[in-house]
């Protein structure tokens, strides 16, 4: 009973989130806001202000939601010609992944007036599925699933084989982690219970999907099934449910989580074993064929998506 | 069906000719990821060696208990269990390595040479002879580790567990957390090429 009650509170705070730039925007004075620069919140009035009273950086109260006593430094405040715009801007750069309250008093007769800023969710979604995927890719960043990583990238079928096959658990065993996360090891207290419930769950996953794919599909078994027992040897399997425990991640994200990191698992094997392939015509040194060339490339791999570090696109 | 080799050999075996991280080509994930100083490697490495020595004799004890098709879930239980002990522990008496440690600690039970030591040896063997194995097992992961931790320490930052040796920084590219690849990539290389001038030095003589 209480946790179809949970539910519905998580369905209206998903709807809230989504819904809450619009309702942020439907207030009266303020017509618009956004985050400008790194250090920078635009406010668009709706009339005409007093100049006097938007720029006096006393007037100005700006916290991040979460924590309302952390008040933020306001240094200087702009208003443009027209008017109707102001530029905030502050000390330091500001976390922008939060959403931010600002309060401006004094500045009509009725008072102070308040409204939040924050990025389009959807944007923050896609955020957590590009940064799994390429700028913390968890095989050439964050060095996990190796094992299995080299040892399934010689040949390109196989990589795609493995990759599609790791996605579809990854995704799976990390919504099934994340369901009994939420509503039982945090309720209860069993949080010490963590590595024991996911491993669990995605043995359990892997021998659904086999015993589910063995008699709906044999044909796609037959090509696939080899790659589920080797699902488990992957610490990527088990890093995901850890991450998004530790993050308190909700649904939406949990998903994108664990879609990036299928994603970018595919991703790495797919780029390896296309150089592998080559790689077995190449003239290479005795000493370093097979294993130490291949980790050599990896390395390479590694130095060129550190270039996607700093990579932000919403 | 019992082994015919005696307990040293059984631990000469996991450090030499099976090395988990030279020789099988499994764990390389902490091998890569946290191999930076020759500390992180000891603690990992002791990790690891509890938990394979434990589960070792655990399935050992219950390899007759165990039904075949279940045995895969059945033996990544008991690893989990182990490593939640190991975890819990780690976390309240030495917090700092802990912390170093981050996420791997928890990730020993996705490491794939403890599992297949479980299938290949301790389910067949007898609790004394898995004692050993893990032990051999353990320690040869711990050595593997301490080794690429202590190159990557000494070209890196000139220094052997906190200890100033060379006085200055010869190559800072050892420590980068990417430098793992390459590291562990030279090190077979090297002993790919131990390997053959051994074999040719035999031929000639």
């Amino acid at each position: 009973m209480s946790n179809i009650k949970i539910i519905h509170r998580l369905l209206l705070s998903l709807v809230l989130v989504c819904v809450l730039p619009v309702l942020a925007q439907a207030q009266e004075l303020i017509a618009g806001q956004s985050f400008g620069d790194d250090n920078e919140i635009t406010v668009t009035f709706a009339r005409p202000v007093d100049k006097a009273a938007v720029e006096e950086v006393g007037n100005y109260a700006v916290y991040e939601e979460p924590d309302p006593d952390i008040r933020l430094a306001v240094q200087s405040v702009s208003l443009a010609d027209d008017g109707l715009t102001a530029s905030v801007r502050f000390a330091e750069p500001l976390n922008t992944t939060q959403p931010h309250v600002v309060i401006i008093n004094n500045i009509e007769p009725a008072g102070a007036a308040k409204f939040k800023v924050s990025k389009s969710y959807f944007g923050y979604l896609l955020s957590i599925l590009i940064s799994a995927l390429l700028i913390n890719n968890f095989v050439f960043t964050k060095y996990l699933g190796l094992c299995v990583f080299f040892g399934t990238s010689k040949r390109k079928d196989t990589a795609k084989g493995m990759g599609f096959t790791f996605t579809l658990v990854m995704v799976v065993s990390a919504i099934m982690s994340w369901f009994f996360y939420q509503y039982v090891l945090k309720p209860f207290d069993l949080n010490f219970l963590q590595i024991v419930i996911f491993i669990g769950l995605v043995s359990l996953t892997v021998q659904a999907v086999d015993t589910v794919l063995r008699k709906v599909n044999p044909a796609l078994f037959n090509s696939f099934g080899v790659y589920l027992v080797l699902v488990i040897a992957n610490c990527v399997i088990i890093a995901v449910p850890l991450i998004l425990a530790d993050n308190e991640y909700n649904f939406l994200e949990t998903f994108m989580l664990s879609l990036g990191a299928g994603g970018g698992f595919l991703l790495a094997l797919y780029l390896m074993s296309s150089v592998r392939e080559r790689m077995e015509f190449a003239n290479v040194p005795k000493t370093f064929k097979g294993v130490p060339i291949a980790f050599i490339v990896a390395g390479q791999f590694a130095l060129a998506f550190l270039g996607f570090s700093g990579l932000s696109l919403f | 069906m019992a082994t015919d080799k005696s307990n040293l050999q059984l631990v000469v075996n996991g450090i030499l000719n099976e090395n988990p991280i030279f020789r099988l080509v499994l764990s390389m994930c902490p091998a890569v990821g946290i191999s930076t100083t020759v500390m992180n490697g000891f603690m990992l490495g002791v990790a690891v060696l509890f938990v394979q020595v434990f589960s070792s004799c655990t399935i050992a004890v219950f390899k007759n208990k165990i039904h075949p098709r279940i045995r895969i879930p059945t033996y990544t239980l008991t690893i989990a269990t182990w490593v939640t002990v190991i975890d819990l522990v780690l976390a309240a008496y030495l917090p700092e390595a802990y912390a170093k440690m981050g996420i791997f600690i928890k990730l020993i039970v996705a490491f794939a040479i403890i599992t297949m030591r479980l299938e290949m040896f301790a389910c067949k063997e007898s609790v004394n002879a898995s004692f050993w194995d893990g032990i051999g097992m353990g320690l040869g992961f711990m050595v593997g580790m301490m080794a690429i931790g202590f190159i990557r320490e000494l070209l890196g930052l000139g220094t052997i567990l906190g200890y100033d040796i060379l006085g200055f920084k010869p190559l800072l590219f050892f420590v980068l957390p990417f430098a793992g690849f390459f590291c562990v990539g030279l090190m077979m290389a090297f002993f790919n090429w131990i390997e053959i001038v051994y074999k040719r030095s035999k031929q000639r003589a």
